[in-house]
């Protein structure tokens, strides 16, 4: 190795881990999203401190927020049921919005740990596994509150034949959301920390711009995938 | 350099990409919680600002409609009673200068009238006058002629 800059060190798959009663935790995990938990809940209580008719400063960035993820949900949800969800669907958008970003744009490398490294929580599998398994309880939920046990029907429609493809779709959704946002992050980390590996200098620039489209990409397309299977757990068939 | 790859296939005994652990209960507990402190914190009162800016927007709008038609009708209704005025005035005048024609006719008729009279009635004096003058005329010729007549006669 011609030279070797502090920062510029590779550690994949390795963590730190909390022992919590019997259970391991993973620590750096937490540590970044309490990070970017307290950034949201910072900005949020600075915006909304003195919300007025005329909106000034952060409360402009919240209403536009707030607007952006009002027509993803109800564009997709529908006009009935998107009230119930449009929390869920937001938090999920900022939450990962900020994860992402947050893992791309903030030095974590410069904090060191005893083991693994602090990045975006989203490039844990734990993290998105736990994301989606919620969207999955979500959808649930929502369909079977919306409709009881009817909700059942959208087995079987428009024709039985569809049962077995249905059942698997409750599988497979929360995989492929997953594993797509999972890969995505962990991918565009890997790509940016290999290439600032081998070129510290101006490289990596381009792959950490696709980085931030990336991470906002994902962050959209999980929040749109998670209210569109809500509004097809509570459409209603109309006969 | 090759190590993270190995222990990216590996992660055998502990670590790897795909260790799943109590990390995923406990960050879906977590984002739930941030769920529903954002719904109080953002999601509900920035929507109701927003749905009550919208509201008011709506108002003011409806209301400035109906006042731009209010207006609007007022205008017309102006514009209806301005077109009246202007006939009124035009009939009244119109009637003024018939009423001109009229009494100048009027006038012009009983003077010419008066006129005819006079000239009559004094045609009328004339003739009484030469009629009378000619009868007296002709009395004082018969006189004289019978004063003649009785000198001649006395005479002879």
């Amino acid at each position: 190795m011609p030279f070797i800059l502090p920062f510029a060190e590779l550690e994949v798959g390795q963590h730190l881990y909390w022992q919590l009663g019997n259970y391991k935790i993973h620590g750096q995990v937490f540590l970044s999203s309490w990070v970017v938990i307290g950034a949201l809940l910072a900005l949020v209580v600075v915006g909304t401190r003195k919300l007025e008719r005329d909106p000034r400063g952060v409360q402009n960035l919240l209403e536009f927020l707030w607007d952006y993820i009002r027509d993803l949900a109800r564009e997709q949800i529908g006009e009935k049921a998107y009230r119930d969800w449009l929390p869920f669907i937001g938090t999920l958008f900022l939450f990962i919005f900020v994860s992402n970003w947050g893992g791309a744009l903030v030095p974590w490398k410069l904090i060191h740990l005893p083991s693994g490294e602090l990045g975006a929580p989203t490039a844990d599998i734990n993290t998105t596994i736990a994301l989606a398994l919620l969207v999955s309880l979500a959808y649930f939920y929502a369909g079977l509150s919306r409709k009881g046990l009817r909700y059942f029907e959208y087995y079987v429609e428009p024709t039985p034949i569809m049962l077995p493809f249905k059942i698997v779709e409750d599988f497979t959704k929360p995989l492929s959301l997953s594993f797509r946002l999972f890969g995505n992050i962990l991918a565009d980390e890997l790509v940016v920390a290999v290439l600032a590996f081998l070129v510290p200098l101006i490289v990596p620039l381009p792959a950490m711009f696709l980085g931030l489209f990336t991470s906002a990409i994902q962050a959209l397309i999980f929040a749109t995938l998670a209210a569109y299977y809500i509004g097809e757990a509570v459409h209603e068939e109309h006969h | 350099m090759t190590s993270w790859l190995l222990l990216a296939e590996a992660g055998a005994q502990e670590g790897g990409l795909f260790d799943l652990d109590a990390t995923l209960p406990l960050m879906a507990v977590q984002v739930v919680l941030l769920t529903f402190i954002l719904n109080s914190l953002f999601f509900r009162p920035v929507g109701r600002v927003v749905e009550e800016r919208e509201s008011f927007i709506t108002t003011s709008r409806a209301d400035a409609k109906q006042k731009l038609a209010q207006a609007e009708r007022l205008e017309s209704d102006l514009k209806e009673q301005l077109k009246d005025a202007r006939q009124q005035s035009q009939k009244l005048i119109q009637e003024a200068e018939q009423e001109m024609e009229r009494l100048y006719r009027e006038a012009m008729a009983m003077a010419t009238a008066d006129a005819n009279a006079s000239r009559e009635q004094a045609r009328r004096e004339i003739d009484a006058e030469r009629d009378q003058a000619v009868t007296k005329m002709n009395a004082s010729a018969d006189q004289l002629g019978e004063l003649i007549v009785s000198r001649l006669l006395a005479t002879s």
